[in-house]
C-alpha cells in the first residue's frame, strides 16, 4: 500500500447510504390507475352521476392525487412530484386518444353496415333520398380528379417557391413572399373558394366544375407545401451543398440532384399533410363543384360530386337511408386519407437517405 | 496537368468585414503547400477564394488577382463552376451525399456535370477509389451507401469523388481534423502519392502534419481579433520548421502563444 489516503475529517458516527432508497414496483403505477378507474366508475354509479365525462374526470383527479400521495410516502418528496408529472403526462395523452379512438370507432361502427363494393361501385342516380342502396363511387371519383388537379397545380408551384425562398431567397421579396405564404395558411376555405368563385366563374363566366374547385383547393394547399418543403430544405445540411459546388456542379443541378433527393421525404410528407387536408374540404366544393347524383368523369365541364359534400347532402336528408350512407361515406374519405399517409410513409422511408452498412 | 497558382493583393470579405488582406504568394505545382496559423487567421477563407467557392457565402468578396498558370481566376468573364472543375476542394468534415451509393458518390462529378460516357465511368470510379487507396476495402460493396463507412473511409472517398473529375489543383481544408490517427496516416501517405499528379494545397492545425506532408508552409496569422488576417511568411517546410525569418512564426510554432 503505497499511496494511503489521509482521512482527516472527525469520523462520523453514522453513515447513511444515500444512493438508494425504497422503491415502487413497477406494477404500482398501472395499479393506481386501475384503481382509480374503479373507484371513479364505483363512486360516479354511487352519487348517481349520469354523465360518464364526470366518471373520467374523477378517475383523472383520484390518479393524480394517489400517484402523489403514495409516492411521497414511499419514495418522498422528490420522486412524488417526479411522479405527479409523469401521471398528468399520461392523463393528458388518454384524453387526446379518447375522442380519436371513439371518432373511428363510431365512424368505423356506423360506416360498416351499407359499405360493400356495391356502395363503392354505384352511383345515387336514380335512388330516392329515402330509399335504401346507392352508392358513392361518382363522389370518390370527384374527390380523386379534384385533389390530383389541385396537387398538380399545387406541389410544383410550392417547391419551387420553397426552393427559391431558401436557395435563392434572402432579399425583400424573399421577406415578402414568407409574409404572404404565412397569411395564406391562415385563410379559411371559403374565401378561397368565394375568390375562386368571383374570378373564374363570376368574371370569367365558367360554369361549376370540378377543376374550379380544384384551383381553390390549389390556393389552400399551396402555403402549406411552401412551409413544409422549406422546412426540409433548411434540414439539408451546406457541406452537401458545397460538396457538389465544389465538384464544379451548376446551382441548379446541385438543388435538383443534391438538395432535393435528400430531402425528398420530408417533402413527399409535408405534400401528403397537405393533400389530406385539402381531402376533406367541403366549403369550396360546394360553391363550385356543386355536386350531383350523376357519375360525371369529366372535371373539366359540369357539376361533379365529392366525398365531404356527398357526406354533408346525405346527412342534410336525414333519412335513416342517407344517414347510413353519410357515415359509409365518411368512412370512405378516412380510409382515403389514411392510405394516402400510408403511401407516403413508404415513400418517405424508401426514399430517405441510407445509414445501413 | 498540375499547375502553378500565382497570388497577388487578395483580400477577402464577409459584408464590410475584412477577413484576409493583401495576400500574395505562389504556389508551386507538383507540390503541397501547407497554411498554419491560429484558428480566425483566415486560413480557411483563403483557401476557399482559391476556387471561388468564398463568393458562396452570403456577402462573400474578394478583390485582388489569382493566376492559375496565365489565367486570371477573378477575371472579366472567368465561370466559376468552370473553375472549381478544374481546381477540387476537399473539406474538413467528410461529407459524402447521404442518398448515393459508393459508386455514385465518386461518379457524382462526372455524372451531374452531365460529361461522361457510360462504358467509361466504370474505370473511372476505379481508378479514382484506387488513387485514394480506398479500392480494396470497397470493392465488393459499391452499390452501398457511402454514409455507412468509417470516418476515415468517408475522407478518402471524398477525395475520390474530387479527383474524380482530373482537376489541376487539390485543395484540402483540414482534411484530418476529424480522423483518428491510423485514418490520418492513411491520408498523409495518400497526399505523398497524389502530389505526383496534381498541386495540393492544405490547412492544418496540425503542426506535425504540415512538417509530414508539405514541401511549402505558409504562416498566417492576424493583429487582433477583428482585424484581417495576414500572410506572415511562405517559405521550404524545413526552414519554416527549423529557421524562421518572422520571429511570429517561430513563436507559433514552438507553442509560445496561439
Amino acid at each position: 500500500m503505497s499511496h494511503v489516503v489521509q482521512d482527516r475529517r472527525p469520523v462520523t458516527t453514522v453513515r447513511v447510504n444515500h444512493l438508494s432508497h425504497a422503491r415502487l414496483p413497477r406494477w404500482a403505477q398501472p395499479a393506481i390507475a386501475a384503481g382509480a378507474v374503479a373507484a371513479g366508475i364505483g363512486l360516479g354509479t354511487v352519487a348517481g352521476w349520469q354523465s360518464r365525462t364526470q366518471w373520467g374526470m374523477l378517475a383523472a383527479l383520484l390518479f393524480v392525487l394517489a400517484s402523489y400521495l403514495i409516492t411521497a410516502k414511499v419514495e418522498g418528496k422528490r420522486q412524488a412530484r417526479d411522479r405527479v408529472a409523469t401521471s398528468i403526462v399520461w392523463v393528458a395523452f388518454v384524453l387526446a386518444v379518447v375522442p380519436l379512438v371513439s371518432l373511428s370507432w363510431v365512424t368505423v361502427s356506423n360506416g360498416l353496415e351499407v359499405l360493400d363494393p356495391y356502395f363503392l361501385s354505384h352511383s345515387m342516380n336514380a335512388v330516392l333520398d329515402a330509399e335504401t342502396g346507392g352508392g358513392v363511387y361518382h363522389a370518390l371519383l370527384g374527390t380523386i380528379e379534384q385533389v390530383l388537379i389541385a396537387t398538380l397545380i399545387a406541389a410544383p408551384v410550392g417547391l419551387l417557391t420553397a426552393v427559391y425562398l431558401v436557395e435563392y431567397g434572402g432579399g425583400r421579396l424573399a421577406k415578402a413572399v414568407t409574409f404572404f405564404v404565412d397569411v395564406m395558411t391562415g385563410i379559411p376555405s371559403i374565401v378561397a373558394g368565394l375568390f375562386v368563385l368571383a374570378t373564374w366563374n363570376l368574371i370569367l363566366g365558367f360554369g361549376p366544375s370540378g377543376f374550379a374547385g380544384a384551383l381553390a383547393l390549389a390556393i389552400l394547399m399551396m402555403p402549406v407545401v411552401v412551409r413544409s418543403t422549406e422546412e426540409m430544405l433548411k434540414l439539408v445540411p451546406n457541406e452537401l451543398r458545397e460538396a457538389s459546388l465544389a465538384l464544379g456542379v451548376p446551382k441548379w443541378r446541385t438543388i435538383l440532384k443534391v438538395v432535393i433527393p435528400t430531402a425528398i421525404g420530408g417533402i413527399t410528407t409535408g405534400v401528403m399533410l397537405a393533400v389530406a387536408r385539402i381531402t376533406g374540404e367541403t366549403a369550396p366544393v360546394l360553391l363550385l363543384v356543386f355536386g350531383t347524383k350523376l357519375i360525371n368523369p369529366n372535371p373539366f365541364e359540369g357539376a361533379q360530386a365529392s366525398l365531404p359534400l356527398y357526406v354533408y347532402e346525405q346527412y342534410a336528408v336525414g333519412t335513416d337511408a342517407s344517414i347510413s350512407r353519410a357515415w359509409a361515406a365518411a368512412l370512405v374519405l378516412i380510409a382515403f386519407v389514411m392510405i394516402l399517409n400510408l403511401v407516403a410513409r413508404g415513400i418517405a422511408r424508401w426514399k430517405a437517405p441510407k445509414t445501413g452498412r | 496537368m498540375a499547375k502553378r497558382i500565382d497570388i497577388s493583393g487578395l483580400s477577402a470579405f464577409y459584408g464590410s468585414h475584412k477577413a484576409i488582406e493583401d495576400i500574395s504568394m505562389t504556389v508551386e505545382p507538383r507540390s503541397v503547400t501547407a497554411f498554419i496559423g491560429p484558428s480566425g487567421c483566415g486560413k480557411s477563407t483563403f483557401l476557399r477564394t482559391l476556387n471561388r467557392m468564398h463568393e458562396v457565402t452570403p456577402g462573400g468578396r474578394v478583390e485582388g488577382k489569382v493566376m492559375l498558370d496565365d489565367e486570371n481566376l477573378y477575371g472579366k468573364d472567368v465561370d466559376p463552376v468552370a473553375v472549381r472543375r478544374t481546381v477540387g476542394m476537399v473539406f474538413q468534415r467528410p461529407n459524402p451525399f447521404p442518398t448515393m451509393s459508393i459508386f455514385d458518390n465518386v461518379a457524382a462529378g462526372l455524372r451531374l456535370n452531365g460529361s461522361y460516357k457510360k462504358n467509361q465511368l466504370n474505370d473511372v470510379v476505379e481508378r479514382s477509389l484506387k488513387g485514394a487507396n480506398l479500392w480494396n476495402e470497397v470493392k465488393d460493396r459499391l452499390n452501398k451507401p457511402g454514409s455507412g463507412l468509417s470516418g476515415g473511409q468517408q475522407q478518402r472517398l471524398c477525395i475520390a469523388r474530387a479527383i474524380a473529375v482530373e482537376p489541376d489543383v487539390l485543395l484540402m481544408d483540414e482534411p484530418c481534423s476529424a480522423l483518428d490517427p491510423i485514418s490520418t496516416l492513411a491520408i498523409e501517405d495518400l497526399i505523398g502519392e497524389l502530389k505526383e499528379r496534381f498541386t495540393i494545397v492544405i490547412v492544418t492545425h496540425n503542426m506535425q502534419q504540415a512538417a509530414r506532408v508539405s514541401d511549402r508552409t505558409a504562416f498566417f496569422n492576424l493583429a487582433a481579433v477583428g482585424q484581417p488576417g495576414k500572410l506572415i511568411e511562405i517559405d521550404e517546410t524545413e526552414r519554416i520548421f527549423s529557421n524562421p525569418s518572422v520571429q511570429a512564426t517561430e513563436d507559433y510554432i514552438s507553442g509560445r502563444f496561439g
